[in-house]
């Protein structure tokens, strides 16, 4: 069985995070909307914790530009290289 | 008490307006984005929604294109002043608010921007051949009234649209919005600004404007925007890089409330019931001997204000009468000298009445009552 791996999605706006939960939303993935992990950003704002596959959620919210997306397997936090889309 | 000056601002406000903005100051309250607690999120979904929303009464494409301002008049400075550079020229007319004028006579004063106005007539009619013969190599924008604020009258922007090719077409839908269908892709609006506190039934302090894909404005302000905190350096991403510092949430909140209520009664219904209003008036006003009214009233693209004066009586005597009586109207210039130089009314003004969709015919009756007295006397 696959280990339970949680993305954190890091937008640049609150208005992009915001769009993306309206998606995410629409489409019953499961998330939750948490404040940006401080290892992760020094921002101050709200992020996407998904507990869903990347890769199925992808398609819905290619073009909202990301900031960073990261893994995060239970231990360890790891950045995708590069940017995962857009 | 009678409140005939909605040109101003719409009063009263819709439940709808009074109970988005109790809803939000009692219960939500955060400020947007900036926290990450559940209040602080609340208060940016509010806003998130009322982008949205607003976005798709003008059938705009992208939300965060949509910018909340604190006026009508932050709009179109920052459309203005964000977007012409020395040596370019910029097309207007004679009807403009100051909230265009003064932002374009300080960039000539300032940058030597050079400015063509175009004459409309007194009536308000704009000769758009004279716009597309005013076009130079160096136009960079139309700024353009679309409904204005002195005599009703709105301009076709899709016709002037085609004469213009791709210079920026600026739009103040100030007396518009709300009042009378805007579409940002029919229309060809390039920047369209306006006031949230008229037709759109929200709170006075909020504002907003489109900016199409591709026009990039110089920022007006430089701050805090909850976003990129590790940086000194202003954002350039949207909404952000217009907006910063704490917004006018509850003000944003009711507008999401003017927006229901115009959803809930119907645009059209709302024009129809001012229009209806606009044609008492005028019909039963022309009766008088004594009063001149201004524009051209005719046929029904018109927003609600009405200008007139009283011969032999100076609008300020007639504002003061009506007062008394308890009938609120607003008297002067109204941010427009050009305007009125245009109809004829300069220094002194006219009397300007604007009903509202609230506005009942028994005020209407009342208020020509008054009227008759104030002309006999
Ligand atoms: C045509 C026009 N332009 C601009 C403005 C300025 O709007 P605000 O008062 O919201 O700044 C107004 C209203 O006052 C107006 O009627």
């Amino acid at each position: 069985m696959q280990r339970d791996n949680t993305y954190f999605l890091i937008f640049h706006t609150i208005h992009d995070v915001l769009r993306v939960e309206k998606i995410l939303k629409k489409q019953g993935f499961t998330f939750e909307l948490v404040p940006v992990p401080r290892n992760l950003s020094s921002d101050c704002g709200s992020c996407i914790k998904l507990n869903d596959n990347i890769e199925d959620v992808k398609p819905y919210i290619q073009n909202i530009e990301i900031d960073k997306c990261v893994l995060f397997d239970g231990v360890n936090y790891k950045e995708a290289s590069g940017r995962p889309w857009k | 008490m009678i409140y005939l000056d909605n040109a101003a601002t719409s009063f009263p406000k819709p439940e709808e307006t009074i109970e988005y903005v109790n809803t939000f100051i009692r219960s939500i309250g955060g400020n947007p984005g900036r926290s990450g607690h559940t209040l602080s999120i609340e208060a940016a979904r509010t806003i998130f929604e009322a982008r949205e929303k607003l976005t798709q009464f003008i059938n705009g494409k992208d939300s965060e294109r949509l910018i909340f301002t604190q006026n009508g008049t932050e709009s179109l400075n920052l459309a203005i002043l964000g977007l012409l550079q020395e040596k370019d020229h910029v097309i207007t007319t004679s009807l403009e608010h100051n909230s265009v004028m003064r932002p374009l006579m300080f960039l000539k004063n300032e940058k030597g921007i050079e400015i063509s106005v175009i004459h409309c007539t007194r009536e308000g009619k704009l000769d758009i051949k004279q716009i597309k013969r005013s076009v130079k190599k160096n136009t960079k924008a139309l700024v353009i009234n679309h409904g204005s604020n002195v005599i009703g009258t709105t301009q076709p922007l899709g016709e002037i649209r085609q004469v213009i090719n791709d210079i920026i077409l600026i739009v103040d839908a100030c007396q518009t919005i709300g009042a009378y269908p805007i579409d940002i892709e029919k229309d060809g609006i390039d920047i369209l600004c306006f006031s949230c506190h008229k037709s759109l039934y929200g709170m006075q302090g909020l504002g907003a404007m489109y900016i199409r894909d591709g026009i990039e404005l110089k920022p007006l302000k430089f701050g805090g925007t909850g976003s990129k905190s590790e940086s000194i350096e202003h954002p350039d991403f949207l909404p952000d890089k217009y907006e910063c510092g704490t917004p006018n949430t509850p003000g944003i909140a009711s507008l999401l409330g003017g927006l229901a209520f115009i959803e809930k009664t119907g645009q059209k219904n709302i024009m129809q019931r001012k229009n209806e209003l606009r044609t008492l008036i005028v019909q039963e006003l022309s009766k008088f001997d004594n009063v001149i009214l201004y524009g051209n009233h005719t046929g029904n693209t018109n927003v609600p204000v009405i200008s007139l004066n009283i011969k032999n009586k100076l609008p300020s005597e007639v504002g003061y009468e009506l007062n008394k009586k308890e009938i609120y109207v607003r008297v002067g210039l109204h941010c427009s000298p050009m305007a009125h130089k245009t109809i004829g009314t300069f220094p002194e003004g006219t009397v300007r009445i604007s009903p509202g969709y609230f506005t009942k015919n028994e005020d209407i009756c009342r208020f020509l009552e008054v009227m008759r007295e104030i002309a006999k006397g």
